[in-house]
């Protein structure tokens, strides 16, 4: 069993997973990493199941040494990770060794860095997941001094790095997909007609729960209240202001806001990386395609998993890639 | 009843009842959970049960919308040869001793007997839980105790806690920041990760609240402590 020390917690550094489910109807939120692509590419490359929780590095990183000699890797946004100061790749496994400290020079590009550990953390399962929610405090929470344990790699070498083509590409302006629904009926034509022909900007008042924007007023027909409902990551709520709030990991379970559509998952993931400033336009595509859109997305992190993960050695890895071309 | 399904994204799905606040509209929504989980449609990954709508979170790799549609649908139609087990009363033990008990007595001109009276008399129904984990919303109190909010909340609220904010009333089920009129407190934990389920309440169940003086409050604290303590519930009819 290996360790780290937390030396620094830095600004906002939690242990999250892909979420708790099954709980949301007594009032606990999923919470769960924000850019759950990343996530899951950093533990693909440390020969994780993409389920395990990693260490969500939010904007200003930690500052984190070992204790013992372990296999990471770092994706996501880049916060320029350094190992005992030097810069070290991204998007890629890496040996580090008992002492080494993993620091973050600042932020380059993006919001959110994602570190796996080869054989995952060792923290307690609350509620069948070891997502940190603050705001009740379930979950192991991150703090100076802390010592997390680490299960250990099933390898003694690891040599990963993902193909170009799959590192997320990080804007400050994007389009976002939207399923209409469940209350667009509540919107006048014209207020519909704002929301997709707009661009919206990310404003600072956006966190882990939700981003908050603004731009043209989104108009209801009368009132912008409904008898709390079901609420989730994705939900774009307008509120009487008429200014969308689209929910992140920590959403609360149910809210009394006007719901015009939900962004649809593999957006979410460049959202998360998106800054305040940043601006986004909003795309209706109808349901049938966002199925499609999110099998497809999930079947390819499946081939990842083939090409990347697994117990294969590195020739068959490359023997993998040489198929996939032709 | 006519229910409408809508798009929660492309994962999850909104099943409305009709629109409004009554233990009848929310006793179909519990029935629908309950007949749901009893199917095991593949696919469903989690379900919040509201007032008078049901979210569904599903996969759907494993199911698609028109597909998870049809099957809700079927079973909706079989739920009157279904055996679903009738809601419970959970009693809550509460010592009223709160710190706004008499304003709420002198707001409405009563005794603080009968404030106590009143408000231990009703069963009322769990709607849903939200807000913090465990927190219920309960619905049905009598308007002849009902009083405004504080102004300014206060920065702790000890779990545990029985309150008041307008026409409703509620328990805080850990320490919180709030704005409720405190006229009690129930040793009853109302969520503790600690235990199997960490959680006491459920919607669509019903809660009632029983006067304990502070003997037998210290009573069922040490009880609790000791992990002994029996929860009281009853078995009700659906409204």
């Amino acid at each position: 069993m290996g360790k780290i020390k937390i030396i620094n917690k830095g600004l906002l550094t939690l242990v999250e997973d892909l979420g708790r489910y099954g709980y949301q109807k007594f009032g606990v939120p999923v919470s769960g990493v924000m850019d759950e692509y990343s996530h899951k590419i950093a533990n693909i490359l440390v020969d994780n199941d993409i389920s395990e929780a990693t260490i969500e590095v939010n904007m200003l990183g930690p500052k984190i040494q070992f204790l013992s000699n372990e296999i990471i890797s770092i994706t996501g946004g880049n916060l320029q990770p350094l190992i005992n100061n030097e810069h070290i790749e991204m998007w890629k496994s890496k040996k580090v060794s008992d002492g080494d400290i993993l620091s973050f020079k600042g932020m380059k590009n993006g919001m959110r860095s994602y570190i796996a550990f080869s054989g995952g953390l060792n923290v307690k399962k609350v509620m069948q997941s070891k997502s940190f929610y603050s705001r009740a405090g379930i979950g192991t929470e991150i703090v100076n001094g802390k010592i997390i344990e680490i299960n250990g790699s099933k390898k003694n070498y690891l040599n990963n790095k993902i193909d170009e083509s799959y590192i997320s590409e990080i804007t400050d302006r994007t389009n976002l997909r939207v399923v209409l629904g469940p209350q667009n009926d509540y919107f006048t034509g014209k207020g519909i007609e704002n929301f997709f022909n707009n661009s919206y900007e990310i404003t600072n008042n956006s966190d882990r729960m939700g981003y908050r924007l603004k731009g043209e007023k989104i108009e209801h027909k009368k009132r912008a209240d409904i008898i709390s409902d079901g609420l989730g990551k994705g939900a774009v709520q307008i509120p009487g202001t008429g200014q969308p709030i689209i929910m992140m990991s920590d959403s609360q379970t149910t809210g009394g806001y006007t719901k015009i559509g939900y962004v649809i998952k593999k957006d979410l993931d460049k959202l998360a990386q998106m800054k305040p400033g940043g601006k986004v336009r909003f795309n209706q595509i109808p349901i049938s395609e966002a199925q499609k859109i999110y099998v497809e997305y999930l079947k390819e992190i499946e081939k990842l998993e083939k090409i990347y993960g697994s117990n294969k050695s590195f020739f068959e890895n490359v023997l993998d890639k040489i198929k996939k071309i032709f | 009843m006519e229910l409408k399904y809508l798009p929660s994204g492309e994962d999850g799905l909104l099943i409305q009842f009709e629109k409004k606040i009554s233990e009848k509209v929310n006793q179909q929504v519990r029935k629908l959970e309950i007949a749901l989980k009893k199917s095991n449609i593949p696919g469903i990954t989690d379900m919040i049960s509201t007032y008078c709508s049901l979210k569904i979170d599903y996969n759907p790799m494993k199911i698609s919308y028109k597909k998870l549609i049809d099957k809700i649908k079927e079973i909706k139609n079989n739920i009157s040869n279904m055996d679903i087990d009738k809601p419970f009363v959970i009693e809550i033990p509460t010592l009223y001793n709160g710190i706004d008990l008499e304003f709420v007595a002198e707001y409405n001109n009563i005794t603080i007997d009968e404030v106590i009276y009143i408000h231990s008399s009703k069963e009322y129904l769990i709607y849903m839980l939200g807000f913090t984990p465990g927190f219920p919303y309960l619905g049905g109190m009598s308007e002849k105790i009902s009083t405004p909010r504080l102004e300014n909340p206060r920065s702790k609220i000890q779990g545990g806690s029985v309150g008041i904010a307008g026409l409703q009333t509620g328990i805080y089920p850990v320490d919180t920041p709030g704005g409720w009129r405190i006229i009690g407190k129930t040793p009853l934990k109302l969520f503790d990760t600690g235990r199997e389920n960490p959680f006491l309440l459920e919607s669509g169940n019903y809660l009632k609240f029983i006067s304990i003086n502070k003997k037998e409050y210290e009573k069922i604290e040490e009880k609790i402590k000791n992990n002994n303590y029996e929860i009281k519930k009853y078995y009700r009819d659906f409204e």
